[in-house]
């Protein structure tokens, strides 16, 4: 904005500055994602201020489950760069290890849930139990979308749709997934510094 | 399915979006499941006309009810049925439940969907010169998740227990509870999940929207050249697109309270004596969340109608819209501010006073960036050759119902006056002018406008004046005569005021209202036969029948899938040469470069004449 102010451009008419429309799409979808969990996480923290909330300490598996996600996350950048250099054998490799660890994953906090049910902390109780619950189950749901997109990459690099000259739909996935570990990041550190 | 196929794939910027269908298509792929941004804004249209008589015939029967407490509602058995009780009158839970459909229809199938369905669908590829929208495939998603959304809240309307009946805002813990009314048992229900549909619409609708402004403009066509009518658009799908998931986490929140136990809204609450096992919850949190969305809703709503209204104005008085870049800036600071100013509608839900008087200050700054859009329409038509379309009389409403509106929001927003007049109708009777008419205004101005680029015919232009003048009358007396009711003291949502000594002298001001209401409604017949008819048996529209510069008027007469036969008209100048000193004609539309127009060019739009159309290279000129 400042720029055009002191640097007058003069140019002809040209095709505007674009990226490809699904990638930015799938840029909005997650600005919408973003904007559900700052909701619930601000309603968390106005909640809270109220008083009448139940403290607990989290279960050390959600320290697990993070690290698992962690690490899909670097395993499907893998698979990203291997798509880059053609190694299709090992793209399926890599996007499949991603798809078992965001279902270990998955499995992983419902078994931190078990682990919550067991010391007593309810989904109908104190709203922050509640809150807990409905973040990592909603946060859970959006993880289900992305081992469904990671399988249907998976489906087109068994049809050779992706390769190094045809990368757009595994970046996309590639920044979903980054996208949906970084959510959980934050989720966890919100929740370890406001639980 | 081998007939002549249209490949339009390479003009198109759709990657990998397979054109494997056949273009001329079925009846199905025609009108029902149509990828064609035209055919949507069409069906948009049309289901939120419907929309629109439904929330209308509601509105009239609490109407009845308000304006005549004494009659004898009999004859409305047979449509109404158990919702006329045995001595003939309204049934007072019925009456909250037609309050809330009138306000949630209206809000949110009308002038959401209804209003920006239509045009961001119609003029965005149209305008800014695209074949299509980003995603044909999301965009028919996006119109048939609001059908579905539809057909919920029109069933909710007809189950035993009746539609949602908290207020259109729900309300925990009214809204929470089945035991507080009979609405907010399967009647919520369904509402939560027609709006969890609608949010899901809107969403789709909206990536659609912004996508396509942002990727898929033609040649030349900088956000400087964006006609007024996209930059509105454009801001409204980045306003929902960052509150409709808000909305969402609220209802969530909601859903879990109502139907699995959780008290996020719910605390200290007793039932015939009866504690409910709900803990620690918050009402407030809820009302923070509504209006977090609620606030930038009634920009959404209006925002459209008045880019709308630029265009309409601009065209009509002959002259370039004063003060282009006051018009995108003062939007792009109502979008900013819609974000900040949610508590107003909160000032007496207990709130600190403090943070009220930011709020207070916050809000009442909107009048700035609005009082620049109302100076700029007027000076616009200011010493311009006006020309009194049906469009241009809906346009000039719209500003004159903004005007009267936009005036009583400075008296609501202050915390201080609020404490008097929250929840009066004359809250009923500011909205109503400011958002709810002048929306409704430009959406009809839009419709009368752009109705022969969607149908190839014109409208006609009598009935168009019948029409206006009746409704702008019409929608006067119904709300002027709500200011005074609000401030002496008439809360809204009130089923009966008979029983009050002190609202007696106001009773027959209540009925004006309502018959001004009835009269309304029965003018917006002639509208619905206007528009039908001339569908089919209008005059033929010439292909820029108001001589008007944007790009939608260099498509044939009607335009087929691709808009344009041809390729794409490139973009020279600004949407607003209207009656340029020196041009041939009074108007020179977006893609006439400024070499065939000598002779009304200004020196520095000579200059750029050496650089159209030649090969691709930008110069840059560093002399300030």
């Amino acid at each position: 904005m400042e720029m055009t102010s002191d640097l007058k451009l003069v140019e002809e008419p040209k095709k505007p500055l674009s990226m490809n429309p699904k990638k930015f799409s799938l840029w909005l979808f997650m600005i919408t994602v973003v904007m559900i969990f700052a909701a619930l996480t601000s309603g968390y923290i106005v909640r809270q201020a109220e008083g009448n909330w139940v403290m607990f300490e989290l279960p050390f598996e959600m320290w697990v489950t993070t690290g698992i996600i962690l690490l899909s996350s670097a395993t499907m950048h893998w698979a990203y760069l291997e798509a880059k250099k053609d190694n299709l054998e090992r793209v399926k490799l890599a996007i499949s290890v991603t798809s078992v660890l965001g279902i270990m994953f998955l499995i992983g906090q419902f078994y931190v849930w078990g682990v919550l049910v067991n010391s007593e902390v309810f989904f109908v109780g104190n709203p922050s139990g509640s809150f807990l619950y409905v973040l990592s189950g909603l946060h859970g749901l959006h993880i289900v979308s992305g081992v469904i997109f990671l399988i249907i990459v998976l489906i087109s690099t068994f049809k050779y749709k992706v390769h190094s000259k045809s990368l757009n739909q595994i970046q996309m996935c590639t920044t979903y997934w980054h996208f949906l570990d970084a959510l959980w990041i934050y989720l966890f550190v919100f929740l370890l510094l406001n639980h | 399915m081998a007939t002549a196929d249209i490949h339009i794939t390479e003009e198109t910027h759709h990657d990998g979006h397979e054109h494997d269908h056949d273009h001329h298509g079925n009846f199905w792929t025609t009108y029902v499941f149509s990828t064609d941004h035209k055919m949507i804004a069409k069906q948009f249209l049309i289901t939120g006309i419907f929309w629109a008589l439904v929330g209308g015939t509601l509105s009239v029967i609490f109407r009845l009810q308000l304006g005549f407490p004494e009659a004898q509602l009999d004859w409305l058995k047979p449509i109404l049925g158990g919702w006329i009780t045995p001595e003939g009158k309204l049934d007072p839970e019925f009456y909250l439940a037609l309050v809330t459909m009138h306000g949630t229809i209206m809000v949110f199938f009308v002038l959401t969907a209804g209003l920006s369905g239509t045009f961001a669908n119609f003029l965005i590829p149209l305008q800014i010169g695209a074949r299509d929208m980003a995603s044909g495939f999301m965009n028919m998603l996006s119109y048939w998740f609001f059908f579905v959304s539809s057909v919920i809240m029109l069933v909710s309307l007809f189950i035993e227990t009746g539609p949602a009946s908290g207020g259109w805002v729900i309300y925990p813990p009214l809204s929470a509870l089945p035991q507080a009314v009979n609405g907010s048992g399967l009647g919520m229900t369904l509402w939560l999940v027609a709006m969890a549909l609608f949010i899901v619409s809107s969403l789709l609708g909206g990536i659609n929207y912004i996508s396509t402004v942002i990727n898929l403009r033609t040649k030349g066509m900088s956000f400087a050249k964006l006609p007024l009518s996209i930059w509105a658009l454009f801001l409204t799908a980045v306003i929902g697109l960052l509150s409709f998931p808000v909305l969402f986490a609220a209802a969530l929140l909601l859903i879990f309270d109502r139907s699995f136990g959780t008290s996020f809204y719910l605390s200290d609450i007793y039932i015939n004596g009866e504690a409910l096992p709900n803990q620690g919850g918050s009402p407030i949190l809820f009302q923070h969340l509504f209006w977090f969305l609620g606030h930038p809703e009634v920009y959404i709503v209006l925002l459209p109608a008045l880019g709308i209204t630029s265009e309409v104005i601009a065209t009509n008085s002959r002259k370039p819209i004063f003060g282009y870049k006051a018009m995108v800036g003062s939007i792009l600071f109502i979008a900013i501010l819609s974000f900040v100013v949610w508590a107003h509608h909160m000032f007496v839900s207990g709130m600190n006073p403090f943070l009220g008087s930011v709020f207070m200050l916050l809000t009442l700054i909107i009048a700035v960036p609005s009082a620049v859009k109302v100076f700029n329409y007027l000076t616009t038509l200011w010493r311009g050759n006006i020309r009194f379309t049906p469009a241009m009389l809906f346009s000039i409403g719209l500003v004159s119902f903004f005007i009267s509106g936009g005036l009583t929001g400075i008296h609501l927003g202050n915390s201080a006056i609020d404490i008097q007049l929250h929840d009066t109708y004359f809250v009923v009777a500011h909205f109503h002018l400011v958002m709810g008419s002048a929306a409704f205004f430009g959406m009809l101005a839009g419709v009368y406008h752009w109705f022969p680029k969607m149908f190839g015919r014109m409208m006609d232009a009598k009935l168009g004046y019948i029409h206006f003048w009746l409704t702008f009358v019409g929608v006067y007396l119904v709300f002027f005569p709500m200011h005074y009711i609000g401030i002496a003291g008439y809360p809204r949502r009130y089923y009966s005021f008979t029983n009050y000594d002190t609202f007696n002298s106001f009773s027959d001001l209540n009925t004006l209202v309502s018959v001004a209401a009835i009269l309304t409604l029965v003018a917006q017949i002639i509208f619905i036969f206007n528009f039908f008819y001339s569908m089919y048996r209008g005059r033929k529209a010439s292909a820029n029948p108001w001589q008007s510069n944007t790009l939608e008027w260099t498509t044939p007469v009607n335009p087929g899938h691709g808009n344009w036969p041809g390729e794409i008209p490139t973009v020279y100048r600004w949407p607003y040469d209207y009656s340029k000193p020196g041009a041939k004609e009074d108007y020179i539309p977006q893609h006439i470069p400024f070499s065939m127009t000598p002779e009304s060019n200004l020196p520095h739009e000579n200059d750029m004449i050496k650089l159209e159309g030649d090969g691709t290279k930008v110069v840059v000129d560093e002399k300030k």
